[in-house]
């Protein structure tokens, strides 16, 4: 290997809080070469962002940091601030987890990227400008002659992380510390964005420090591995060795944990196949079988065997209403009296028992789906019943008697509970609100669902931030369950936690759903979370539905493109199998005839 | 299911079973979580940490002290009604002129005769003093707690409703805040005259002009409360918006509510001040500290204690309860972070911490190249 451009020497960072001095990075070293991607993972709390920080001095002023980061053999921590600055941008460049804010609002694309240029002495005015344009070409911004003169919010998530990624190569630096660059974007974007940090890597020969937490992307992209708990490494590697045969409990415990896609290579090829075919001559795919049917075409799709009339709730084969039913819905935010389209003629139903996913990435009204049904948002068009009771239709107290059978585990579990309210009144507030039981009793509950979601009993005169957020999302799913609803509409519940958090969290899920049997409506964007709970799927994209049926009819054999394109993109822990999936993912897009930039 | 069952898959075979106190062999972060939650007892509230750090916070301590020992002193010395206090005289009781009423409190030690002087009818001036602080605590904490219920009433009202009953709120607000304060608070002060109740009532009135800046901070923190997920959670349980409100957005709300309360205080003080000295608040033979100002304001080259001493309590009061305010601010909303210290002391406050800081920073980046051995995140760590 040839000598590293970048190495850490037994870093130590500690920083002084309220209560005390903390420890937060306990003697770390590792190196990282040319053209070399080094992937540092951990989960929250590791520590692996404020070791990276270290080369480039952006530590918060309550930091102390022992140990030594060099830069191609010159210690970091003896340079002049003026010789520091010049490190900055020129020789390490940095991109951030979210685009939005990496990049400044209310400057032009052109101005931020001849900033650095100018900066950095590289060039000035006209000659910067057309710089800046040959930098948006080379990270696939189409158009750059005109674009680079919009500002950042005209452009997608995905193209502004592209914009970073230009900032950051502009000034041709030797090394580039990626912070979670794709944890902010959906798989798709994540899977191309991927890709230009590969191609780019190779053009330019820089060493990439890539932080993350997703194993999957560490198995796309990295050479060597870091793994990081606590401040301390526990386990170093190449990446092949590290992923494969993992020595640390830690690491494999990392690798177990990760919710998977029960697929293999060998139906990936199947569906690029079939792809190929459809795609020849655009005929709606209508093989499936009886419980598909394609909400395009036929405006409410039936489920298993329900005899559905023009108007009025449907009824499941044993007769029974449905947990949840949505006719044609169409849901608009309003704005000024303006109001948009979210989301359009959506139709799905869940059977009681039965945990329906709604899988799509951002934008495409998944979670409006989630508002609409909690009565957060009013239903301009279509129907929708809960129980069998139109719920957008009902007033005052039958609205209200309704919501007793539906239960909410909203995304952040540091904002879904109120910061304020010890958990025992968190959890019983259903029943307070809809007089059940008295203070006994209540308390009596709020033990029970403690014991259900494996928390200790005291808990209930703690508060919110005592807990970390594993436990908060616990609560969130024990007050849900306060009144043994018959519905539970899940946002996102896993998304915001550690991947052996929220293994542990679905696991539970999953055995409080068999104990309560509550129907469900899981909404993620994670296929693999997906694929582990849910009986049924729903897949949307831009406010419609792609398609439903069956979990293991939409994950195993999908039959749009889209849903295809979603299910390529998801990277799994296996660096061989990864690059497989990568080019079948290649070869797919290719067969749908889209362009692979 | 129970607390003791462990689901098997999360336990391979070959993890080390330990559950040491370190953690260090444990390698699932939910079980670490889980039995950090176990060994740890001691649970702070929020109310707990809010007294905490106000406690650690010395400048708000002592000023709380301080303010604490004027309302004793004010309404001890005369008793509530003007008589019936330790204090001999009454505030009312005019006598001899002893001395051109030269303060006694420089001769005579701290209790003599007349510590604070007499004024020109040869009434004891410490009486008038402590009465006319009296008048200006009542008028002071009559208008904090009355801006601030109306204030919170209506900016609670708008944020949580928007429509057309924030507009109406909104805009009324802006109809009284478009009004010269003084002006408005002039007019109601020459109203309250009229009306029983004496100061009491002055305050409410005054309390009547005064909400507008509560309402419009209180419906900001409300919109953006709004969009909270623990809000959302509660909307969707069904809670009445009443419950919404008083249970989890006002508590929510709190600092900025009670921090404004306590400079509502500040500026009511003063505001009194102000229209007793133009006449149109509390009326002679009744003593307010503005009042006292504005009568002997004549007098200030040849008696200048008949200024100096109501003068005094002014400020003493009206910086304390700007201080406390410092104090509740910091101690409610952590996430103000302080640079450097942590605790800040009386001389951070008076911004005589700062200058070694500054010094450090205006040293440049010439003399840092030279003592190349400190870097400047050690400096930055050691600070």
């Amino acid at each position: 290997m040839s000598r590293p451009v970048l190495s850490y020497k037994d870093i130590r960072v500690s920083f002084t809080t309220e209560f005390g001095e903390v420890d937060a990075v306990k003697g770390v070293s590792f190196d990282v070469a040319p053209g070399e991607v080094v992937a540092v993972v951990g989960e929250s709390g590791s520590g692996k962002s404020v070791t990276s920080s270290t080369a480039m001095g952006l530590l918060p002023g309550n930091a102390t940091i022992d140990g030594e980061v060099e830069f191609d053999g010159q210690p970091v921590s003896k340079m002049t601030p003026g010789q520091r600055r010049r490190l900055r941008g020129q020789d390490i460049s940095m991109i951030f987890q979210e685009p939005m804010t990496a990049l400044n609002p209310v400057l032009r694309v052109s101005d931020q990227l001849v900033e650095a240029l100018q900066v950095h002495d590289i060039a000035y005015g006209q000659q910067a400008l057309r710089k800046a344009v040959d930098l948006l070409r080379q990270v696939g911004i189409p158009d750059p002659e005109r674009r680079v003169r919009e500002y950042p919010h005209q452009f997608s998530g995905g193209q502004r992380q592209r914009i970073v990624i230009a900032m950051a190569i502009a000034c041709g630096p030797k090394v580039i510390i990626a912070d979670e660059p794709t944890t902010a974007l959906d798989v798709t974007v994540q899977a191309e964005i991927l890709d230009l940090l590969r191609t780019l890597k190779g053009e330019l020969n820089t060493g990439i420090l890539l932080i993350t937490h997703n194993m999957g992307v560490v198995a796309d992209m990295a050479d060597r591995v870091v793994v990081m708990l606590h401040g301390e490494v526990v386990e170093t590697g190449p990446v092949s060795e590290v992923m494969l045969s993992p020595r640390h409990p830690y690491t494999q415990r990392l690798l177990d944990a990760m919710p998977k896609l029960r697929q293999d290579s060998h139906d990936l090829e199947e569906t690029v196949h079939e792809a190929e075919e459809v795609h020849g001559e655009h005929v709606d795919p209508d093989g499936a079988t009886v419980s598909v049917t394609e909400p395009e075409t036929d405006a409410r799709p039936g489920t298993s065997a329900s005899e559905t009339t023009e108007s009025g709730p449907g009824r499941t084969a044993s007769g029974d209403p449905f947990a949840l039913e949505a006719k044609d819905i169409a849901l608009e935010y309003k704005f000024r009296r303006k109001a948009t389209r979210v989301v359009e003629g959506v139709s799905f139903q869940v059977e009681p028992g039965e945990i329906m996913g709604l899988v799509g990435e951002s934008g495409s009204g998944k979670s409006t789906v989630a508002k609409a049904v909690l009565g957060l948002l009013d239903v301009p068009e279509g129907e929708l019943y809960v129980r069998g009771k139109n719920m957008p239709a009902l007033k005052g107290r039958e609205r209200k008697a309704l919501k007793r059978e539906i239960g909410v585990v909203f995304q952040d579990p540091a904002a879904s509970l109120d910061p304020r309210m010890p958990i025992g009144d968190i959890i019983t507030e259903p029943m307070v609100v809809h007089k059940v039981g008295d203070k006994r009793s209540r308390l009596n509950r709020a033990q029970e669902l403690l014991d259900a979601v494996r928390l200790p009993r005291s808990v209930v005169n703690r508060f919110p931030h005592e807990l970390s957020g594993g436990q908060r999302q616990r609560i969130s799913i024990a007050r849900a369950l306060t009144l043994s609803p018959t519905l539970l509409i899940a946002d996102e519940p896993t998304s915001a936690l550690d991947v052996s958090v929220q293994a542990a969290v679905l696991d539970m899920f999953k055995e409080l759903q068999e104990e309560y049997s509550f129907a469900c409506l899981f909404v993620s964007h994670d296929l693999a979370v997906i694929d582990t709970l849910a009986h049924k799927v729903l897949v949307m994209q831009n406010g419609r539905a792609v398609e439903q049926g069956s979990t293991d009819e939409i994950l195993r054999h999908p039959h749009e493109d889209y849903t295809q394109r979603l299910l390529a993109a998801a990277p799994v822990p296996h660096p061989q199998e990864q690059a497989e999936r990568r080019d079948a993912r290649r070869q797919l897009l290719a067969a749908q005839g889209l362009n692979l930039d | 299911m129970s607390t003791q069952d462990e689901n098997p898959q999360r336990l391979p075979g070959g993890r080390p079973d330990t559950d040491g106190p370190e953690g260090d062999e444990m390698t699932d972060l939910a079980e670490i979580e889980d039995a950090k939650l176990k060994k740890s007892e001691r649970s702070l509230s929020q109310a707990q940490m809010v007294r905490r750090r106000f406690f650690a916070h010395k400048p708000a301590l002592v000023s709380m002290i301080l303010l604490i020992s004027v309302i004793i002193l004010a309404f001890s010395s005369l008793g509530f009604t003007g008589t019936g206090g330790w204090w001999d005289k009454t505030y009312l009781q005019t006598g001899p002129v002893v001395d051109r009423g030269v303060p006694t409190i420089l001769s005579d030690g701290l209790l003599g005769e007349h510590p604070f002087g007499q004024d020109n009818n040869g009434r004891d001036y410490f009486a008038l003093v402590m009465r006319g602080t009296q008048q200006s605590l009542i008028v002071a904490f009559g208008v904090a707690i009355t801006s601030t219920i109306l204030g919170v009433l209506i900016g609670a009202l708008a944020g949580y409703f928007r429509g057309w009953l924030e507009a109406i709120l909104m805009r009324l607000t802006d109809m009284v805040i478009v009004v010269p304060l003084v002006a408005l608070a002039a007019v109601f002060g020459r109203y309250a005259q009229n009306l029983p109740g004496g100061t009491l009532t002055l305050a409410i009135l005054l309390g009547l002009v005064t909400w507008t800046g509560m309402a419009r901070l209180v419906r900001a923190e409300i919109l953006s409360l709004r969009e909270k997920e623990f809000v959302a959670a509660a909307i969707s349980m069904g809670a009445h918006p009443a419950r919404i409100i008083i249970k989890h957005m006002l508590p929510s709300a709190v600092g900025v509510i009670i921090v404004n309360a306590t400079f509502a205080v500040a500026a009511a003080i003063l505001l009194e001040t102000s229209i007793s000295y133009l006449g149109m608040g509390i009326q002679a033979p009744e003593a307010s500290l503005g009042l006292l100002i504005s009568n002997y304001e004549n007098a200030f080259q040849t008696r200048p204690w008949l200024f100096w001493f109501p003068g005094l309590f002014i400020i003493i009061i009206a910086l304390c309860v700007n201080f406390i305010g410092d104090g509740l601010r910091d101690a409610i909303d952590p996430r103000q972070q302080r640079k450097g210290s942590r605790r800040p002391g009386i001389r951070a406050v008076l911004g005589l911490r700062g200058k070694q800081a500054a010094d450090e920073r205006t040293e440049g980046p010439e003399t840092d190249a030279a003592d190349a051995s400190t870097t400047t995140q050690e400096k930055e760590g050691g600070r």
